[in-house]
């Protein structure tokens, strides 16, 4: 089943055309990477698909259900239905200072969705130890490290119970060790099956984690595939420049 | 004019002069407690507007904010004291006098109030705003549960030297006759021939400012629980 399809999204910022004409699907449990260059677009991207930005042109629809057909949005509360059926995970995390953890993970789904309290806390006490921070409950976001703050940003995306989940360099803000505490986390939701699109300039990790590469330039798709192809074997000729770029 | 009154102990002198001063001291707590209570929730809608995507309201309340911090508050003063008769012809009761003298403090502090709130609002990341829109908080609930608590936060220092200076300023009420203590205490000072009333009357203003500023401590410190 299709998650998300993306037809012929486009965006720009006053006259700078930033998407042109983006197409693309996630499917039901994949692992789809956005790889490309800074000023690619990739990050907006993903803006778009979490509705944190307009389009100006083109088709979003999230399970089924459109929310923009030919840039025209649906009703506020169709969106507010589809809206629930992703999260958003930020390269500066955007936890709120002034509540705990537990209540960073809690509040949104009780106040919200509306949902039990003792149901939500006992489901973020799960999600908690799945991400080594049981111990951490009480503590305040500024007594964390980067690694243990984006490890509650994701608790607190999945305690919203998406059907998908975005991740928007999510280990851009962070030193090797504790990207590879993040990247460790999103190789055991991907082998639960969790449905996710990251962006991230990780391309070992992307190769690793993904069943599906998408690498962006100048605000086209310039290619998109199979890990193996993409990544390992690239047909284009700038993706071929970036990946070399890497290596050195 | 001599700091001591001839034929009397300087302790006698002092207490009576408290007295008196205490008198006036009332009118002096009523200005500023009803200032605080009118102006910070009044601040906090003139910042709204001043923030409104609406142009006419964000650039009336511009124009409001830059008048009122542009022109002297004694003016202000006199304006409300004696514009409704000069302007309107209303008719002025003696009760009238108290009010002006509130409604006056009030439209001034909330216009400085106002840009404090305004820089405390901006000084809340975009990060937080996005993380309420992915969350789906209303736009209330983003408000009061997340950017409010954080506004507070960031203004407390600015807010502490607002009501500070509120404090001293409480004696500008002379300039519409309204007897609050500074009053008191030139009249006191002129009767008795010495300007002891007025040294009592700044140690009543500095020790009500130094409980002011400890009590603002003592909130800032409550909000450290986070950074």
């Amino acid at each position: 089943m299709k998650l998300l399809e993306v037809k012929n999204v486009k965006k720009s910022f006053d006259d700078l055309e930033v998407l042109k004409d983006i197409s693309l699907e996630v499917s039901e449990g994949q692992v789809v990477s956005i790889l490309g260059p800074s000023g690619s677009g990739k990050s907006t991207l993903l803006r778009c698909m979490s509705m944190l930005e307009t389009v100006d042109g083109g088709t979003l629809t999230y399970c089924g259900k459109t929310a923009v057909k030919d840039a025209k949005y649906a009703t506020k509360s169709e969106l507010k239905e589809i809206k629930s059926y992703f999260s958003l995970v930020f390269q500066s995390f955007n936890l709120f200072p002034h509540y705990s953890v537990m209540k960073n993970i809690c509040d949104a789904p009780i106040h919200v969705m509306k949902r039990d309290k003792e149901e939500v806390a006992k489901s973020a006490e799960v999600l908690l130890k799945k991400m080594g921070l049981d111990s951490k409950a009480d503590y305040y976001p500024y007594q964390l490290s980067g690694g243990q703050q984006q490890r509650v940003a994701i608790a607190r995306a999945l305690n919203m119970k998406p059907k998908m989940l975005f991740f928007d360099e999510p280990t851009s803000a962070l030193d090797p060790e504790l990207t590879a505490e993040i990247l460790k986390v999103l190789k055991e939701l991907a082998e639960e099956k969790m449905t996710m699109v990251i962006v991230t300039h990780e391309i070992a990790f992307a190769r690793s984690i993904s069943d599906h590469v998408v690498f962006m330039d100048g605000g086209v798709i310039v290619e998109q595939g199979a890990p193996a192809d993409v990544i390992d074997n690239p047909s284009n000729d700038r993706t071929r420049a970036f990946l070399k770029k890497l290596e050195q | 004019m001599m700091i001591l009154a001839e034929n009397a102990g300087l302790v006698p002198q002092i207490i009576d002069i408290c007295r008196k001063l205490f008198e006036g001291f009332g009118a002096t707590l009523s200005i500023f407690f009803l200032t605080l209570l009118f102006a910070l929730p009044l601040g906090l809608l003139i910042a709204f507007g001043r923030m409104s995507k609406f142009k006419p309201l964000s650039l009336l309340t511009k124009l409001y904010i830059s008048v009122v911090r542009g022109t002297p508050l004694m003016l202000q003063l006199l304006v409300v004291m004696f514009g409704p008769y000069y302007l309107f012809k209303v008719p002025i009761s003696p009760d009238y006098r108290f009010y002006a003298v509130i409604i006056g403090f009030s439209l001034n502090y909330a216009a400085y109030f106002a840009e404090i709130y305004r820089s405390g609002i901006q000084a809340v990341p975009k990060g937080q705003y996005e993380a309420c829109e992915i969350l789906g908080y209303s736009r209330s609930q983003r408000f009061f549960k997340i950017v409010f608590p954080q506004m507070v936060k960031n203004i407390l220092p600015s807010v502490t030297n607002e009501i500070i200076t509120l404090v001293k300023d409480t004696s500008l009420a002379f300039a519409i006759a309204y007897t609050e203590m500074f009053t008191v205490a030139k009249q006191v000072a002129a009767s008795q021939a010495t300007i002891l009333p007025l040294f009592v009357a700044g140690l009543f203003y500095y020790v009500f400012n130094f409980l002011v500023a400890f009590i603002m401590e003592l909130v800032e410190k409550k909000m450290n629980y986070y950074r």
